[in-house]
């Protein structure tokens, strides 16, 4: 019917009325369009705002200075020094081969650092500065300098970085920094978190532990970025904060002195305050350079370092397991009285040699010490005497004592590195080797063999526990004077009595004094005359394996046999005797007998440490007057 | 003969100049302002390269503007088939001599100037059916004698843009010839039946696309197919009007195209330049601003006495009305990036020129709507 009416209207007006119709499709065009507009600018406008900013906006981090480590007198041991950067621009480089040739002759750059960083170049842009080197040497930095007109495109830098104590003294306890490794992040949500390209993490020693509180809190730059990514403008700076600076209560004078003591040989020597529990040196040798590793190691460097066969990665104070030997003999005798099995006038015999439980048993001293009372057996060190004590007590016995004077626990919680070691008992052997305790064995173990696996800072506590009489310190290497001054629970449980009569303490402590300062005393020959100096100790040889009958026969010295099959040299000291501060113990690995190899070193490190005491305890609240 | 179409005239210049529709006029260098303002800003605050580009050409082909009024409807009808068959023949021209930009090849060199004849087009298909249908009685319009041709004068244009490739103008193109076919009369059967038969030449209207078409039509379905790539300009495009909230982030203040982000901002992508920087009321008053020029164009054709007059005002409105929403709807998101400049505001001569030779025509429509 439309059609019919159509074909008759005046065509002016169709036109109109059609114009009317296509307008009015345009308004509904025009108000989807409104509503587009609306929906996108103001109902979703918060989601597009955020993803503008997301494009506009990109935030770079700087690296915050790491935190400081420093010795008991504010010595530096781990600080932040200038190193000299070499820096490139990339796009401001007219030909990359014409300057990697003129940087060949002045650093040290050669065809696989070309093509490390040529490879890098690829993943950057152009704009983005990129390390050519993080370690220039003064001269070369200079010379670089000198040439910069003719190499356009770089830049030198003066940047900070880690740098340690050369000699390597600290390396083991301080441990290194180097750059972050995938292992890094995936253990450490504070790296995830931060991560900063060039940002170093501790992997070792007290870095590593107080890795999270020295690294700091990062800086901030935001810039506004192109589409390209070039910065444009700098919107927002936020300087970074410092990580946290720590003293400890190492003395860098001691810790160098006892480091070049124990140069060429493989060892251990620590120092410990007695009362404190302050680490006053801690050293492990052979020793490696930490400085090596914060700019990345070369291969040839780390392979001598892992296939040294005297191990120097491994801090052997606290991860370097060794039989006590007879170093352990005070505390055998201390648990011996305390349990009341023998008194000090126990006297035994000894021919050298003794029969038991079907067995052969050996004294050191081959022709025997005939018949000894406890002093003297602790003095000379009689083995039959102590076969005797240990079978009077026990080993259960002897292993409660041995725990509680800190053996077979770890000393510090700080240490990551750190072993336990291993103090046997029946219970112990049952539910680790599956059989019954031999008596036999209990034999050993009172002469510190066998089993028995102790790390040199245990036998240092072990000993600053005896000779500070029989209280229970925590030893610690970071310095805090909070915990010095409190009179919490705390506080005085780390002085908690050890001992059921301190006579039996006082007793074996003489006992050392006789052994070093008497004629026979084991360590007689490295006594101090002078009275300021005069200490007490006790040696010990720890077998590596048993001697077998034929060698007995042959009389092989020590320095006879190959180095790997040489006893350990061992000695355990506190010192002054008269009133005792510090407590030392030394381990050669493979020195052969502690007498010999050990108790001259303490010797030297006893001299050193008395000589600095009136210079530490001017840095020291006096506290302990009245113990 | 166009002196005589001067003189020929019984209005004296005085007369003329009144006889100007001055609201349009106000509007039209309203726009120019903005796209000036908008260019200017484009260039990150920069009197630079397209900003005094766009405004020469702005002062230029407004002075055509004013000159194409001035012009009697009657020459202007007259020489609709010339004006068509020019440009055909320039179309042709550009297959053969053309200029290649960018993947397509739309510009011919006339020496002087680099002329985008599709631009052109626009114009001269809607002259030349307002002319066509102007001489056939009503009852003839749906005759299959007066389908054939007109049906012909559309196809043949925008087969020859489409393959350049430009897509987008050819639809253009195709959208406002279709709109004076419209007008004309043509039975509505008539569109049915064409549209059911353009729904079934889809599938192989599809095998046709270039693969940066097909890529582009798929990425308007899903924009994140392709983030960086085919769905980067979509997705810029909704960040940045997204982002300028109620007021926008003011003037040179938009981060998405100051820094880059939005691409061809200068042409295509202006309208969302100005709306991150001005806002969902900016947006509005542009939008407004367009609806009274269309409003104005529609208001001449009515006061019209011919029927060539009309068709051909009422045609340009419909056109003119798809170059802007068609645009906006593509910045918006709400249709595939095919290429559509925004009348006066985008970048571009032939474009600009199309344009105020259009609004000329209809201008001078206004001066002669007597006749």
């Amino acid at each position: 019917m439309r059609s019919f009416s159509e074909t008759f209207e005046n065509k002016s007006r169709l036109i109109t009325r059609r114009m009317f119709i296509l307008s009015s499709l345009k308004i509904a065009v025009f108000i989807g369009i409104i509503c587009r507009l609306f929906y996108l600018q103001i109902s979703e406008n918060i989601k597009w705002r955020s993803l503008s900013d997301k494009n506009r906006l990109r935030e770079w981090k700087m690296p915050p200075q790491r935190g400081i480590i420093e010795d008991y007198f504010g010595e530096k041991i781990a600080k932040n020094s200038q190193v000299f950067q070499l820096h490139m621009i990339p796009e401001d480089v007219p030909n990359l081969e014409e300057l990697f040739f003129r940087l060949s002759k002045i650093i040290d750059f050669n065809e696989r650092k070309k093509s490390h960083l040529i490879k890098r170049l690829k993943k950057r842009k152009p704009w983005e500065p990129i390390i050519i080197s993080d370690n220039l040497s003064w001269s070369e930095f200079s010379r670089l300098n000198l040439f910069l007109h003719e190499t356009p495109g770089i830049k030198p830098v003066v940047s900070i970085a880690r740098k340690y104590i050369e000699d390597g003294s600290f390396s083991h306890i301080i441990g290194y920094v180097s750059a972050v490794s995938v292992k890094d992040l995936e253990n450490s949500a504070l790296l995830r978190k931060i991560n900063i390209p060039g940002l170093k993490t501790g992997k070792n020693g007290l870095e590593k532990s107080l890795n999270e509180d020295m690294i700091g809190k990062p800086g901030l730059q935001r810039f506004e970025v192109n589409a390209y990514g070039k910065r444009i403008k700098e919107l927002k700076f936020v300087e970074g904060t410092a990580g946290k600076n720590y003293r400890t209560t190492l003395d860098i004078d001691v810790q160098q002195f006892t480091s070049e003591l124990l140069k060429d040989k493989s060892g251990s020597i620590c120092v410990m305050d007695i009362y404190t529990g302050d680490i006053i040196a801690m050293v492990s040798s052979p020793t490696f350079d930490a400085n090596k590793f914060v700019h990345g190691i070369d291969t040839k460097d780390w392979q001598d370092l892992i296939n040294d066969d005297k191990k120097p990665l491994i801090n052997k104070s606290i991860a370097g397991l060794y039989p006590p030997g007879s170093t352990i003999k005070p505390l055998v005798a201390l648990s011996a009285l305390e349990n009341d099995v023998i008194s000090p006038n126990t006297t035994t015999e000894c021919k050298g040699v003794i029969e038991l439980y079907g067995h052969t048993y050996h004294c050191w001293k081959e022709k025997g010490h005939g018949f000894l009372r406890l002093r003297e057996g602790i003095k000379q060190s009689c083995d039959i005497y102590f076969y005797e004590v240990a079978r009077r007590l026990g080993v259960d016995r002897l292993a409660e004592t041995a725990n509680k004077f800190g053996l077979g626990n770890k000393v510090f919680d700080i240490l990551d590195e750190e072993r336990t070691g291993l103090v046997p008992s029946t219970k112990w052997k049952l539910k680790n080797i599956g059989r019954g305790w031999l008596l036999g064995e209990t034999l050993l173990a009172g002469i510190g063999q066998g089993y028995f696996q102790v790390t040199p800072i245990q036998l240092c506590l072990m000993t600053a526990q005896l000779a500070n009489g029989g209280y229970k310190i925590k030893p610690k290497i970071i310095y805090n004077e909070q915990a010095l001054q409190s009179t919490t629970d705390a506080s005085r449980e780390q002085f908690g009595q050890l001992y059921r009569n301190q006579e039996n303490v006082k007793f074996v402590l003489d006992a050392q004094f006789g052994a070093t300062n008497e004629p026979m005393g084991t360590s007689y020959r490295s006594r101090h005359v002078k009275p300021e100096y005069i200490f007490a100790g006790k040696t010990g040889t720890s077998q590596t394996r048993s001697i077998t009958e034929e060698e007995r026969e042959l009389k092989i010295k020590q320095k006879d046999l190959p180095y790997k099959r040489r006893d350990h040299a061992l000695f355990t000291a506190f010192a002054p005797y008269k009133n005792p501060r510090y407590a030392f113990s030394v381990v050669i690995e493979h020195g052969g007998a502690g007498s010999s190899a050990a108790a001259p070193l303490a010797k030297k490190v006893i001299k050193k440490v008395l000589d600095r005491q009136q210079l530490r305890t001017k840095y020291q609240p006096d506290l302990f007057q009245e113990v | 003969m166009i002196k005589q179409h001067f003189q020929k005239s019984n209005l004296r210049f005085r007369d003329k100049i009144l006889a100007l529709d001055f609201p349009l006029i106000f509007l039209i260098l309203l726009l120019g302002v903005i796209s000036l303002f908008a260019m200017y800003s484009s260039e990150q605050g920069k009197f630079s390269y397209y900003t005094q580009s766009h405004l020469y050409r702005f002062v230029i082909f407004f002075t055509v503007f004013i000159i194409v009024a001035f012009f009697r409807i009657q020459f202007w009808s007259k020489s609709a088939y010339l004006f068509y068959f020019i440009i055909l023949i320039l179309l042709f021209a550009v297959d053969f001599y053309g200029v290649t930009a960018s993947g397509s090849k739309r510009w011919i060199n006339l020496f002087f100037i680099n002329l985008q004849p599709s631009e052109l087009m626009k114009v001269a298909l809607i002259i030349f059916l307002a002319r066509y249908y102007y001489k056939i009685p009503l009852e003839n319009v749906s005759n299959i004698k007066h389908i054939v041709l007109p049906l012909f004068a559309l196809i043949v244009p925008v087969f020859l843009v489409a393959s350049q490739p430009d897509l987008g103008t050819a639809i253009l193109i195709a959208f406002g010839g279709f709109a004076v076919i419209w007008l004309a009369g043509l039975r509505i059967k008539f569109f049915l039946y064409s549209f059911f038969i353009l729904i079934c030449l889809i599938p192989i209207g599809v095998s046709f696309l270039k693969p940066y078409q097909k890529s582009r039509i798929l990425t308007f379905f899903n924009p994140e197919r392709d983030p960086l790539g085919a769905g980067y300009q979509i997705i810029q495009s909704k960040i940045a009007v997204g982002s300028g909230g109620i007021f926008g982030k003011g003037f040179l203040q938009g981060s998405q195209s100051y820094l880059d982000y939005l691409p061809e901002k200068h042409t295509d992508f202006i309208f969302t330049l100005f709306s991150e920087e001005f806002g969902f009321v900016g947006s509005i008053v542009l939008l407004l601003i367009y609806v009274l020029i269309m409003y104005r164009i529609v208001a001449i054709g009515i006061q019209s006495k011919s029927d060539f007059a009309k068709l051909y005002c009422f045609g340009f409105a419909a056109a003119f009305f798809s170059y802007v929403t068609v645009n906006m709807s593509m910045v918006l998101g709400l249709l595939p990036i095919v290429g559509a400049p925004l009348p006066i505001m985008s970048y571009g001569g032939s474009a600009m020129l199309s344009m105020m030779l259009g609004l000329g025509i209809v201008m001078s429509c206004r001066i002669y709507r007597t006749s």
